[in-house]
């Protein structure tokens, strides 16, 4: 699933942070998670919301090739990759993380965040 | 291993300028479960008879609970806890946001601050590393001000809590300010974080918190969510939070006006939830885990000026619009941005600025005293009095006192009109036709406050029903004269239900305000911590608490009892004037049958003091 936003309608809450990282890194960590959450606070009052949109930045950046395109969604293969992290720094919307076991993680497109985000500021992008 | 907690307390020495960890003892988590409980019990363990609430000896207690920072709604609840600088006895105040959940990712349940920093400072937690650090530049700061500085040196990751102005000068209700705009309101825990010196406190936590079984958790936790959004509540209470009260609470005559003088004010519709949505909302702000975020952040702009300010959420708008009478939804917002500068808690703010008001208009104090004319219905006065409070500077020094000893000060008959319950100011439900929720703030261990029982839903309807269901079905018109029968055991078991929540970490409002059921929260407790407990398991530790803290006041102020527990006279024998109540009140000789049966069941005594063998029964002997 590719997602996209509605920052309008966030409220800052951080569920899809939570389910984010306890789905895909099996941990209730929410710096795990694979998007932000930033509130511009006192003014003007809003949420920006930093999240994948697929672009295929970090494959390109990826000396072994190791991050692939499918269906318009790109995974890191584990078996590949060689743990060398320059894609995190390559993520124009920082947003990878490296888990606990020192490896990169992307959005898996896993949807989670867009099923449980009880303002529908995430959603799925339609094209 | 704890389950579901993150393992630690974290005890800071501000006179060594040392912090430590230590394991969370499992006997504090099997019985006190967290929040609340936790903060109960350190105090009562920890504060000895004759402590001064401002000196060094005093703690404050930050505690998390088993729940918060999980994947369920509302988990975002953190408590606060110190001998109360405003009663003297037990204090406590909790508050939402993203503080507790970043506490426990930093690996720690609870933290408490003890002794005293010889400047001001804030102390900075990343993870592991512990500082304090002398921040004199922030000295004056507003507590939104002094957020926003922090959060720019340190970075978004940081979660803040910061202390205005009155806190630094020790205002007995000055409040705790996180997340531009959330408060630890209540008790004046922030006065004893200025008389500690610290300004500000700041967490990072990256950490895991680990959980019994984390699958079906993650399922049980989604599931909630879907059952939140499908409540027809969640539809129709979240667009104005807490503000959606505000027409009910006038039409059931509970809304307090001129210093709760009458319980019904005509410009209501000028001050409600719908209000704030047309003429001031910006976003919703909704704390950690929320499905149902009250916060309705907004700007405004009156003749003193523009802010951007959060809320203002029902009890503001109860106690500086209904009663200081400001009549205009931006006047009560602007009231509202000032007293979360100064870092004063607004229910208090507006009681005790009302207060002045009232004393002014009957000639207890003069324009010499207060510096000017004061009337009702002048935001320019509440301000010009907000400012001298936060300063203590002429009459805002008495007035930071809280209205009960400011009554002392100021004589002449106004003790009966000082809105308060052993030293805390009444919050936003006049009770002149509802003796359940009385006997709620009467016997509130924090005083006057209705958090812990809100039983003025079963005055008005005598049933059960969530708020958002008193809402919709209204009263079409009849009220009739609430009896005291029954109230006593309702009043009794909200005191265990909506108390528990805070010790369980997490926010009431799902439950309370849109009928979320309970059993979800058993279910998703086992998983989280792999211990069984029953929701009437749960109640018990929470009636357990509640006779330590009831425990707690007889252990701290001397002469505490009965005398403690009668609201003001203005209660027990003026008529309610006008509205929908008009010509009610409830008598003295009401309220003490009340007592009796309320001391009867609870296990103490006539004085109101726990029998040795109640407190046997709870293990608090």
């Amino acid at each position: 699933m590719k997602l996209t936003v509605k920052e309008e309608r966030c409220s800052g809450c951080n569920v899809c942070r939570v389910v984010c990282a306890l789905h895909n890194a099996g941990a209730v960590q929410p710096s795990q998670a694979l998007l932000k959450i930033k509130g511009e606070f006192p003014d003007p009052g809003t949420y920006k919301i930093a999240y994948c949109n697929q672009c295929g930045i970090c494959a390109d950046s990826c000396p072994e090739d190791a991050i692939l395109e499918r269906d318009g969604e790109y995974n890191i293969d584990y078996e590949l990759c060689t743990q060398c992290l320059i894609c995190i720094d390559s993520c124009p919307f920082d947003v990878m993380v490296v888990t606990e076991s020192e490896y990169p993680a992307k959005c898996t497109g896993c949807g989670k965040c867009v099923e449980l985000c009880p303002r529908q500021a995430v959603l799925a992008d339609q094209g | 291993m704890l389950y579901g907690y993150a393992g630690k307390i974290l005890t800071i020495n501000l006179n060594t300028g040392k912090a430590s960890a230590d394991h969370i003892p499992e006997d504090l988590a099997r019985d006190y479960l967290g929040g609340r409980g936790f903060v109960a019990r350190l105090l009562y363990d920890r504060l000895d008879p004759g402590t001064d609430p401002l000196g060094p000896e005093n703690i404050i207690v930050v505690a998390t609970g088993p729940l918060s920072g999980h994947l369920l709604p509302g988990s975002g609840k953190t408590h606060f806890g110190a001998l109360s600088p405003a009663t003297g006895g037990y204090g406590d105040s909790n508050l939402g946001g993203h503080f507790g959940p970043t506490l426990k990712y930093a690996g720690y349940d609870c933290m408490i601050i003890e002794g005293k920093a010889d400047q001001l400072s804030t102390i900075i937690i990343d993870n592991e590393t512990v500082k304090i650090v002398p921040d004199q530049g922030l000295k004056g700061k507003g507590a939104i001000e002094a957020e926003q500085e922090l959060k720019e040196r340190l970075g978004e990751d940081y979660q803040l809590l910061t202390i205005g102005p009155a806190g630094e000068n020790k205002v007995a209700f000055a409040c705790i300010s996180h997340d531009f705009g959330r408060q630890a309101g209540r008790t004046g825990v922030a006065a004893v974080l200025g008389s500690k010196n610290i300004k500000a406190v700041a967490v990072r936590g990256t950490k895991k918190i680990p959980v019994f079984d984390a699958k079906r958790a993650q399922e049980k936790g989604e599931e909630m969510y879907k059952v939140c959004f499908g409540k027809p509540g969640f539809k129709t209470w979240t667009p104005f939070g807490t503000a959606s009260i505000t027409d009910w609470a006038n039409e059931v005559g509970a809304f307090p006006t001129r210093n709760f003088q009458t319980s019904y004010a005509e410009f209501h519709e000028k001050i409600n939830g719908q209000a704030i949505v047309d003429r001031l909302l910006v976003t919703d702000k909704g704390c950690f885990g929320c499905p149902t975020p009250c916060g309705k952040y907004g700007h405004t702009t009156t003749a003193l000026g523009s802010a951007y300010v959060e809320g203002p959420e029902y009890e503001s708008i109860a106690t500086l619009g209904g009663s200081c009478c400001l009549e205009e939804i931006e006047e009560v917002a602007y009231a509202n941005y000032v007293c979360d500068q100064l870092g004063i808690d607004t229910i208090s703010a507006g009681v005790v600025v009302s207060f002045a008001m009232e004393c002014f208009e009957k000639g207890v104090i003069s324009a010499e005293e207060v510096g000017r004319e004061i009337s009702f219905g002048s935001l320019e006065d509440t301000v010009y009095l907000l400012e001298k409070i936060a300063a203590r500077e002429g009459i805002g020094d008495v007035l930071a006192e809280g209205v009960k000893q400011a009554a002392a000060i100021f004589g002449d008959g106004s003790e009966s009109y000082a809105i308060h319950v052993k030293g805390l100011e009444w919050s936003g439900y006049e009770c002149r036709n509802a003796p359940g929720m009385m006997l709620s703030y009467m016997t509130a261990d924090v005083g006057a406050h209705h958090n812990r029982s809100w039983a003025l839903g079963y005055d008005v309807s005598q049933s059960d029903a969530d708020v958002s269901e008193l809402i919709e079905a209204g009263t079409g018109g009849k009220l009739e004269i609430s009896t005291p029968d029954g109230k006593v055991d309702h009043v009794i078991s909200m005191q265990h239900s909506r108390p528990l929540f805070d010790a369980l970490g997490i926010c009431r409002l799902q439950s309370m305000e849109i009928g979320f059921e309970t059993f979800h929260y058993e279910e998703v407790f086992e998983l989280i911590t792999g211990r069984r407990l029953s929701w009437q398991e749960m109640l018990a530790i929470s009636e357990r608490i509640w006779q330590l803290t009831r425990q707690f006041n007889v252990k701290h102020i001397e002469g505490f009892g009965r005398d403690w527990d009668y609201p003001p006279r203005r209660f027990m024998e003026e008529p309610v004037p006008s509205g929908p109540n008009e010509g009610r009140y409830i008598s003295k000789e009401i309220l003490d049958k009340m007592l009796d049966e309320y001391y009867e069941k609870r296990g103490w005594d006539k004085n109101g003091i726990p029998k040795p063998q109640t407190l046997a029964r709870f293990g608090l002997d």
